[in-house]
């Protein structure tokens, strides 16, 4: 019942937000997301009481769903929370309130609308972090999209409408594949005259050749790549980051390119194994040209906005890369640097905003000079920016340590080659910092303002999870331990 | 049966009406038909199949739900009958009325066992036509639309009659179970070129009334001079009536000719989705893509066809032409009230609709999503059904083609959403656009209707067991 709560949720409130107008519109907003949030915490302390490792079988069963949906067609309401979903879950409605906050100092014109869609998108993605059954997950994958191009499409910059139309089609056309595939597996479960079915298991339990398995994997893994983006899948990405209003772009960025790395996880290695380890090598390469590629462009950038896009593509290469490493370490690298990368990213972004906000321009060569006035801003940059550049004590570190070991484990030049993301970002970040914030003031930031209350209440929780994963990052990985463990084990039988 | 009494009888009372001369008594009273047809016809779902008139007509399941369909859809449509044509035009009770006599037509066409009938339900349903597409009397494209619909359609009902002449002639009866005894019958296999041809022009008729390539040249001009609702009416009430005629007709009587038919209906379909998909890019007025889209809608519910999947391809058709009827009737509810005020068909036409009118704005969005059959709506589901069939019979080219098909037509049903919520208004004055509270009851209702078709499919989705 709790998962159907919280996926429900959102969406019912959404509906409601339909009768509020303005202040109260968003006010309602961040309530019923803080609603969410609470619920999701009591969820996965609940569920960590009784989730010692190794015992994956029991994660499932206390929160999950399954009655009948399309019973004709053999398709269920599958839904259940184990150690992955339920970390993911806690990401997307700890960062959603955050995301509804920092959208205050907007105006956003017809806001009860633009919150009712930030909610309505929440829905989305939990359900695909929810989802059991092969046709009920591409639902809720489609169904995060439509949200999420109006609210890039409405409100976004000049740009906007030619921009999210590529985005939307590129997401679209790649989705359309993995429902081929499904449909495809679908097909296959007819073992015995038992009936269709598109339940997990059921896709688990299926025996395909290798030749099957090569195509459906990259029907499959087209959508992931599109969504993550990982090279060369990337072209739609900087350009919507940049064109989207600040709100969407933390949601793009923050929660739903954890959707591409989610699905690799639970719906392309476990389904095809052998079809990930004979196209496995080739996914490693296109990423770490990603990482490596995002990273060089990320220091040409002279906006930034658009440097943090490209510093983003650089990350999720090389999340991508320890997915595919198949190692232990690997996969628990990336399921920690997915609630790293979006507490990071989304607190990049919105300093960023308020940067361009307060100063009028995000051109890294108008800016200069702004901690003298902005102690507080500062402060809080400098710390979400080691965490991006994985400093040691940061959330960063651990994720991206894990990551490049299992990488290494999988093939040390690619984990030599891979490990110099970590000194290219440091690279472009670091730069970035020192142009922005020190060096002598511009005509931009001679009068700028600290940090207000309401933006601290955003940056503070963020910071305090930089510290939290960054110290005792066994917090999260003890809850998803059994559950990399279960995919692991079906990815090597 | 009752509802084709009721329709019949209720027709002519509703031309009484039209002596009243109070014109405001209409489209309540056709309303209150409708809606009793609907209930009438409904009693009869669960009840054993029967036969009329010496087994010209049958009454089960299928004839039900396809009478549900058109007459629901009429009911959905005809709160938008106001105003379609110029103020002060007279006869109002008489287009009434010729909606619900073709609406008899239709219910015949859903239920023949006999191919007279079948006949007989496509003249019912296309004389209508012809008269109301020019039934905006002094708008020379109105004129032009009645007269190429009425020259090509009579054209077209000759071929088919022709066919079914041919069809009588190699297998010796009108009855569907018995033509497709008389195909099986070895006796006849030296009338077999006959039969093939006689199928072949049978197909050219009905492809022509359900506008499917290459039949198709009608359609964007007819569609385009005939008044907005009646283009509704035509896109939705007769290519569901067509489908489901021509889909029993291949079951019941064509069937053990599969192998002649498949790759026939097949070719037709594959030239559909293309015609259709890449004709409605081009478009620069809505109420032309839609045509186009229409023709592409053709094409998917044509996969149901080919399939022949039994109770799989009946279910799919069924849930298709649902989707498909009420985000139709959304989308052109919504064009022709957007144009009757802004006197254009245009895309800039919508510009800056969400501003002035949200509740249109939404309700178009969720037309041209399930249209373009994205999730969360009916359409995507009517798509998943139909392929699914085909997929199930071996059929993956054909579904791989549809589906490059349906990414084509994301393009050009996204371009009126980019219209209504991201272009600005071309003028800021713009006055929102007055729809009545009941219009805008029906337009809610008709959304509603499409998510819950997306959300909820099982409801819809086991129709015939």
């Amino acid at each position: 019942m709790l998962t159907a709560f919280l996926l429900f949720f959102p969406v019912a409130a959404a509906l409601l937000l339909h009768f509020a107008k303005g202040n109260a519109a968003r006010v309602l907003a961040l309530g019923a997301a803080l609603v969410e949030f609470a619920v999701a915490v009591f969820a996965a302390v609940s569920a960590s009481m009784n989730m010692a490792p190794g015992n994956s079988a029991a994660a499932y069963t206390p929160f999950s769903i399954n009655i009948p949906w399309i019973e004709s067609a053999g398709i269920n309401f599958h839904i259940g929370l184990d150690g992955l979903s339920l970390l993911m879950v806690l990401l997307t409605t700890f960062l959603v309130p955050l995301i509804i906050l920092a959208s205050f100092r907007h105006n956003y014109p017809n806001a009860s609308a633009f919150y009712a869609l930030i909610l309505f998108m929440q829905t989305g993605l939990i359900g695909v972090f929810v989802s059991l059954d092969a046709f009920l997950f591409y639902f809720f994958w489609e169904v995060a999209l439509i949200p999420i191009y109006f609210i890039a499409g409405v409100w976004g910059s000049e740009r906007r409408i030619a921009v999210t139309f590529k985005f939307f089609l590129y997401t679209i056309i790649g989705s359309l594949f993995m429902l081929a595939a499904f449909v495809y597996l679908y097909f296959q479960t007819d073992v015995n005259n038992a009936g269709l079915t598109s339940d997990i298991s059921a896709f688990y339990n299926l025996t395909l050749t290798a030749s099957q398995q090569a195509w459906v994997f990259w029907l499959i893994f087209i959508a992931f790549a599109v969504k993550m983006p990982i090279f060369p899948f990337h072209t739609w990405q900087p350009d919507t980051y940049t064109e989207s209003p600040v709100p969407a772009t933390m949601l793009l960025s923050g929660i739903m390119l954890k959707m591409g790395i989610y699905g690799t996880l639970r719906w392309l290695l476990p389904i095809v194994p052998l079809g990930t380890s004979q196209w496995g090598k080739l996914v490693m390469i296109l990423s770490v040209i990603g990482i490596i590629y995002g990273a060089i462009i990320a220091i040409r950038q002279r906006d930034m906005k658009r440097l943090i896009a490209y510093s983003s593509l650089s990350h999720v290469g090389l999340m991508a890369a320890g997915v595919f490493s198949l190692t232990f370490m690997g996969l628990q690298g990336a399921v920690i640097q997915m609630l790293a990368h979006g507490v990071n990213v989304v607190g990049m972004f919105f300093i960023g905003d308020i940067i361009q906000r307060r100063t009028g321009t995000r051109q890294i060569s108008e800016l200069g000079g702004l901690t003298k006035h902005t102690p507080l801003l500062s402060v809080c940059f400098l710390v979400l920016l080691l965490g991006t550049v994985a400093l040691p004590l940061t959330n960063g570190f651990v994720g991206e340590f894990l990551l490049l070991a299992g990488v290494y484990q999988y093939n040390p030049w690619l984990g030599a080659v891979a490990g110099v993301t970590i000194i290219l970002a440091a690279v472009y970040l670091l730069r970035m910092f020192q142009r922005v914030m020190l060096g002598p003031e511009t005509s931009f930031t001679s009068t700028i303002q600290d940090l207000t209350g309401s933006e601290l209440a955003v940056l503070v929780p963020l910071i305090v999870l930089v510290f939290w994963i960054g110290l005792f990052p066994n917090t999260f990985l003890r809850i998803s331990e059994p559950a990399v463990l279960q995919i692991l084990a079906l990815v090597n039988r | 049966m009752t509802s084709i009494i009721l329709l019949s009888v209720l027709g002519i009372v509703n031309l009484f009406f039209g002596f009243l001369k109070s014109n405001k008594i209409l489209l309540p009273a056709a309303m209150v038909i409708l809606a009793l047809v609907f209930g009438v016809n409904l009693i009869d779902w669960n009840a054993d199949p029967r036969s009329y008139f010496n087994e010209m007509l049958t009454i089960d399941r299928y004839s039900v739900a396809f009478t549900g369909i058109v007459v629901l859809t009429t009911l959905l449509l005809i709160p938008f009958s106001q105003k379609y044509v110029r103020e002060g035009q007279e006869n109002l009770a008489e287009y009434y009325s010729l909606l619900l006599f073709s609406l008899v037509g239709a219910i015949m066409m859903v239920s023949y066992d006999n191919l007279l009938m079948l006949f007989v339900g496509i003249e019912i349903l296309s004389v209508s036509m012809y008269v109301v597409a020019g039934s905006d009397k002094r708008n020379v494209r109105s004129n032009e639309a009645a007269l190429k619909y009425f020259l090509m359609g009579s054209f077209a009902t000759g071929i088919l009659l022709f066919g079914i002449a041919l069809v009588y002639g190699a297998t010796g009866t009108f009855q569907l179970t018995q033509i497709n005894a008389g195909i099986i019958n070895p006796a006849n296999a030296s009338l077999q070129p006959m039969l093939y041809i006689g199928m072949l022009l049978m197909f050219i008729g009905i492809s022509f009334k359900v506008s499917a390539a290459p039949f198709h040249y009608w359609t964007p001009d007819v569609y385009e001079g005939t008044p907005t609702f009646f283009t509704a009416f035509m896109s939705t009430v007769v290519k569901t009536a067509g489908f489901a005629g021509f889909f029993k007709l291949l079951m019941a009587a064509f069937f053990a000719a599969q192998g002649f038919w498949v790759p026939t209906i097949m070719a037709i379909t594959v030239l559909t989705l293309l015609i259709g998909n890449v004709g409605a890019v081009a478009q620069t007025s809505i109420k032309r893509m839609l045509a186009y889209s229409s023709i592409s809608h053709a094409g998917y519910l044509f996969i149901g066809l080919v399939a022949v999947n039994g109770k799989l391809s009946a279910n799919a058709i069924f849930f298709y032409s649902l989707a498909y009827s009420v985000a139709t009737v959304a989308s052109f509810a919504v064009l022709k009230l957007v144009s009757d005020q802004r006197q254009r068909e245009d895309y800039a036409g919508f510009n800056g609709l969400a501003k002035t009118n949200p509740l249109l704005a939404f309700v178009m969005t969720v037309a041209m999503l399930s249209l373009a059959g994205i999730p969360l709506t009916g359409g995507f589901f009517g798509k998943f059904f139909t392929f699914g069939a085909a997929i199930d019979r071996g059929y993956i080219g054909l579904v791989v083609f549809a589906v490059i098909m349906s990414m084509v037509s994301i393009y050009y049903y996204l371009r009126p959403i980019i219209a209504m919520y991201m272009q600005p208004a071309e003028n800021e004055t713009a006055e929102p656009i007055a729809v009545g509270s009941f219009q805008s009851a029906v337009l809610v209702l008709l959304a509603l209707l499409t998510v819950l078709l997306g959300v909820l499919p099982g409801l819809f989705s086991e129709v015939f067991k």
